[in-house]
């Protein structure tokens, strides 16, 4: 109980990816709690990740959570700029008028 | 033992602000949670031994993305009330689908067990002593990892334009811009001349320019930079050139 091990991590980022699910699937509506989600996904991996990576003392885990966060911090971006220009042009951002924007 | 304590505590408060995260009301408290939820997870980064990750962590998320977050919610002018109503309706199939996950994830990770010969599988060993953590990544990612990291970085670079291309508007009438072309072949040029003391430039024949006159507000163009360049050769110029230049 008192020795933390490769399972308490596991056990820890799981949970935060299931939170991370779960908060999709409440919060249809809202983009920007579901980008915020995917960050809690995100983060559990980077967890994930880190923990095997000091288990089995390599550092490759590490420097791919190093492009993870590289990568998720351009997607946030994109993503906010994205919800931006659909505020101006909607005046809402509810979930369910996005599949007007085809064509 | 302190160690072990300090896992618990901020395994916990990561947790819960995780959930905060999700449920909470209010958009700006879900993005302050999720600002403690990274500062959490960057002390499990440091239990783990990965010190250059959490101060990396720190830094891009709390410095950089959940700002982000926070600029966004407060700039759109959003009715969050509305966005709640499905809340109640798709609670449990979320809990449903979430509990599954969770299930198979304990299914997979409970009975994991490494293969005696995984550590001779590792692809970068880590240093045994001697040497910190940053400078160990440090010596793998501008050698071995190099192209990668250049990628990286290039991401990051279209993220940017893109963000920008993205959000910038079209300037409203009346703002100047460089028009490099005409600039170019502005065929007007003052030439220096000698005037000697005590005399006017009137009665050398040398006249000062009237000042231009003030920009007319436009009618916005779909194409604008061509517009705001022929406005700005116009006035000004127009008595010597009769602003032929296009």
């Amino acid at each position: 109980m008192l020795t933390i091990g490769l399972g308490h991590y596991l056990t820890v980022s799981a949970i935060l990816f299931v939170l991370g699910i779960f908060g999709i699937f409440m919060n249809r509506k809202n983009v920007i709690v579901i980008l915020m989600s995917l960050e809690l996904i995100l983060l559990s991996v980077n967890l994930n990740m880190v923990a095997f990576s000091s288990a089995l003392q390599d550092l490759t885990g590490q420097i791919f959570a190093l492009f993870v966060l590289t990568v998720a911090a351009a997607e946030a971006a994109i993503g906010l700029a994205i919800l931006v220009i659909y505020f101006r042009n909607r005046g809402s951002i509810e979930v369910e008028d996005v599949s007007t924007l085809k064509g | 033992m302190i160690a072990a304590l300090a896992f618990y505590v901020f395994a916990a408060i990561l947790i819960a602000s995780a959930v905060m995260v999700v449920t909470s009301r209010n958009p700006v408290h879900s993005v302050l949670f999720l600002i403690l939820a990274f500062f959490n997870a960057s002390a499990l980064f440091l239990l783990a031994g990965a010190e250059f990750l959490a101060m990396i962590l720190v830094i891009v998320y709390v410095g950089a993305v959940a700002v982000l977050f926070l600029f966004i919610v407060m700039m759109l002018d959003i009715d969050f009330s509305r966005l709640r109503e499905g809340f109640q309706r798709y609670a449990p199939i979320g809990a449903v689908i979430g509990a599954i996950l969770f299930l198979e994830l304990l299914f997979v990770f409970g009975s994991w067990q490494f293969a005696p010969e995984a550590n001779s599988l590792r692809m970068n060993a880590a240093p045994e002593t001697g040497i910190s953590n940053t400078a160990a990544l440090g010596q793998l990612i501008y050698t071995d990892y190099i192209f990668l990291f250049q990628v990286a970085g290039l991401i990051l670079l279209v993220a940017m334009i893109g963000a920008i291309v993205l959000t910038l508007r079209d300037k409203p009438a009346n703002s100047r811009r460089q028009d490099i072309a005409v600039q170019v072949a502005r065929g007007e040029a003052v030439t220096l001349t000698a005037v000697p003391p005590r005399k006017g430039l009137a009665e050398l024949g040398i006249v000062r320019r009237p000042l231009p006159a003030p920009p007319k507000p436009k009618a916005i163009h779909g194409h604008g930079h061509d517009d705001h360049g022929h406005g700005h050769d116009n006035h000004g110029h127009d008595d010597k050139h009769g602003g032929g230049h296009h």
